[in-house]
């Protein structure tokens, strides 16, 4: 029996500056993940993958990855996406440090 | 150390224009992510998970002062101030900008380094023994074969697009210092009985998902054989080597399916081919090549200072105890620079750290610096009675912790938190490693120990031939760790075995306790090493004292 759907957004890497980067509602790409597109329906995700990937010029590697809804927006489900959206665990580089320079 | 003629600078900067425009072109959109991977790939460019990172070879370890400080200008300039030292001898820079990338490579190239196939499925970086022209154990200088094979492959037509990366390693000593039997090829200078210099050919060595002891392909090849004989072997393999799945294409899984006499069979055949289109150039290149190793003019002079800071300073005695090793000439060192402070990231270096190494070596070591595959820095050349003054220095900048060979001298991978091949992160198990020892005030107790550790299959960390091997993986979507004992990275090679079941993240650190407490109790003497009582006693102590509630049970 096939899994069931669970939620995903669209995330990639920004060309230029190599970041993580998310796919809005809007079309957009944002970095921080909280303000993603989260998308609860599988035939929906794969319309939405096709869409993300007209961006391909300026944005690289983009794929569906599991997300839940939380308080302020998608949230991770697995390590690697928590990892992706903060920074590395050794310095307080990436995401985290940008957040705190805010 | 090889300086740079004028064809290699040429050949550098032309290659460094060509990689410019195709940055160019990428940004522009003319070409495709599909079309720049494999560019960017050649030149050392990753894309991870957080930025891009840059690979840059430095070649069998050796590195000048004024490459170090390039190094260093490079880690302030385009990235956050540091880099990370490799288990194969590269420097990785975690978070350079794509426009910048061009620039930087320039900026390399002034100093004669480049990322040149530290990437994609060429023939890699040449490493060699981090000793290499000071050992006392050596039969002759490394370099100068490593240069050769670096030259020859560099940009080799036949070698460009393989079905897999190949690693070659090169040595002379005894004593393996370069894990010459996890290579696809390496290179053993020896003598035969007749007293010439030669080399002993073995392939097939490797980690990763299918981790593989090297075979002696041929126990003489002489001298001027050498270079056709490996463009043989790897013609051979991008012949035969399996291009249906990457993870079968590496020529360890060639020699293993095809045989090594096949292998050898085939080589000898195809070496009847390739050996007359070498005309006797790179003869002539290894004789020139020979001349930029000649050894510095080491200086006498006696040691008093050494000895009078060694018997009235425990600190420095500790030092030296653990960090020097037996040099060549008379009254000089080897100095192991340990870039592992307790807690830090293995391997990782400060810019400032950098600079401070490289005036030190400016100053007391003949310009001279290596980077070893167990990602410390070397000072090849020392007098003893400098020793005292290096140590101070080193001090005053986090960079003389006495730790060289015990167990918080850890190879990590960078794991999660950078690489985007890894299931879980290795470099926080290192420093907590690192740590914890280092509360307990335990480890000169527990001797000689390498731990290793790898962050996914890949095994970059090394994690199969450590004396304790962590690897780390994705357990359904928990962070595990998977513990092998009985690893050896040195002549006796071994790929370690697994202790069972895996450990989640907050478990490790304890169970790594448990082993070395372990050994403590079962050790017969303080003379013998982990590894010599895993080697008498066995898996079983160490799984009784790892699963306690299990052997219980069984009981």
């Amino acid at each position: 029996m096939p899994r069931p759907f669970t939620p995903k957004i669209i995330t990639a890497n920004d060309l230029l500056e190599g970041d993580v980067i998310y796919y809005t509602a809007a079309d957009t790409w944002t970095r921080n993940m909280s303000e993603a597109e989260l998308i609860e329906d599988e035939a929906v995700s794969q319309l939405r993958l096709l869409e993300a990937q007209k961006d391909a010029l300026t944005v690289v590697g983009i794929y569906l990855t599991d997300a839940k809804a939380g308080e302020a927006g998608p949230e991770p489900t697995h390590f690697r996406e928590d990892f992706r959206r903060t920074g590395p665990s050794n310095y307080r580089h990436g995401k985290q440090e940008a957040a705190a320079n805010v | 150390m090889y300086k740079y003629n004028d064809f290699d600078t040429a050949f550098l900067e032309e290659r460094n224009r060509q990689f410019r425009a195709q940055v160019e072109r990428r940004i522009d959109g003319s070409l495709t992510e599909d079309e720049f991977k494999p560019l960017r790939l050649m030149n050392g460019l990753y894309l991870q998970l957080h930025a891009y990172m840059l690979r840059v070879a430095i070649p069998y370890g050796t590195l000048s002062a004024n490459q170090m400080r390039q190094l260093a200008l490079l880690a302030e300039k385009w990235d956050k101030g540091y880099g990370h030292f490799t288990t194969r001898q590269n420097i990785q820079y975690n978070w350079p900008k794509l426009k910048d990338v061009p620039d930087m490579l320039d900026a390399l190239a002034e100093v004669n380094l480049h990322a040149i196939q530290t990437s994609g499925n060429t023939i890699r970086n040449v490493t060699a023994d981090h000793f290499a022209g000071a050992a006392a154990d050596e039969i002759e200088d490394p370099r100068p074969i490593a240069e050769l094979i670096r030259q020859w492959s560099t940009d080799h037509p036949e070698f460009q697009f393989m079905g897999r990366k190949f690693k070659i390693a090169v040595s002379a000593g005894e004593k393996d210092r370069a894990v010459l039997k996890a290579h696809d090829l390496a290179v053993r200078i020896l003598r035969n009985d007749a007293g010439e210099i030669g080399y002993q050919v073995l392939v097939g060595g490797g980690l990763g998902r299918t981790p593989m002891i090297g075979k002696v392909l041929n126990e003489f090849v002489r001298q001027d054989d050498l270079l056709p004989y490996i463009e043989s072997v790897v013609s051979v393999w991008n012949q035969h080597g399996r291009r249906d799945n990457k993870y079968k294409a590496r020529i360890k899984i060639t020699v293993h399916e095809m045989g090594l006499d096949k292998i050898r069979e085939l080589t000898e055949e195809r070496f009847a081919l390739v050996r007359p289109t070498f005309g006797g150039a790179d003869l002539a290149l290894f004789e020139e090549i020979k001349a930029h190793f000649a050894n510095p003019a080491f200086r006498a002079g006696d040691i008093d200072a050494y000895q009078a800071a060694y018997d009235s300073d425990p600190v420095f005695r500790s030092w030296a105890d653990t960090n020097l090793t037996a040099h060549k000439a008379d009254n000089h060192s080897i100095v192991t620079i340990s870039i592992k402070a307790h807690g830090q990231t293995p391997g990782d270096a400060t810019a400032e750290q950098m600079r401070v190494m490289a005036d030190l070596a400016e100053e007391y070591g003949y310009g001279e610096l290596r980077i070893s595959h167990e990602q410390n820095v070397i000072l090849p050349h020392v007098h003893k009675n400098d020793l005292p003054a290096i140590h101070a220095r080193l001090k005053d900048h986090g960079l003389a912790t006495a730790n060289i060979g015990l167990i918080s001298d850890i190879i990590a991978c960078p794991g999660m938190d950078y690489c985007a091949l890894a299931t879980a992160r290795s470099i926080p198990v290192a420093q907590e490693i690192a740590t914890r020892f280092d509360a307990l005030k335990l480890e000169h107790d527990v001797g000689h120990l390498q731990i290793k550790i790898s962050g996914c299959i890949n095994a970059c960390g090394h994690h199969h031939v450590g004396h304790i091997g962590i690897l780390g993986l994705d357990r359904a979507g928990v962070e595990n760790y998977q513990i092998t004992l009985g690893g050896d990275a040195t002549e006796t090679a071994a790929i370690g075995t697994r202790t069972g079941p895996g450990f989640a993240y907050d478990e490790i650190v304890p169970a790594v306790e448990r082993i070395v407490l372990a050994y403590l109790d079962i050790r017969d003497s303080e003379e013998e090493t982990f590894l010599e009582t895993y080697r008498r006693v066995g898996m079983d102590p160490f799984k009784a004292a790892l699963y306690p509630a299990v052997e219980k049970k069984v009981a």
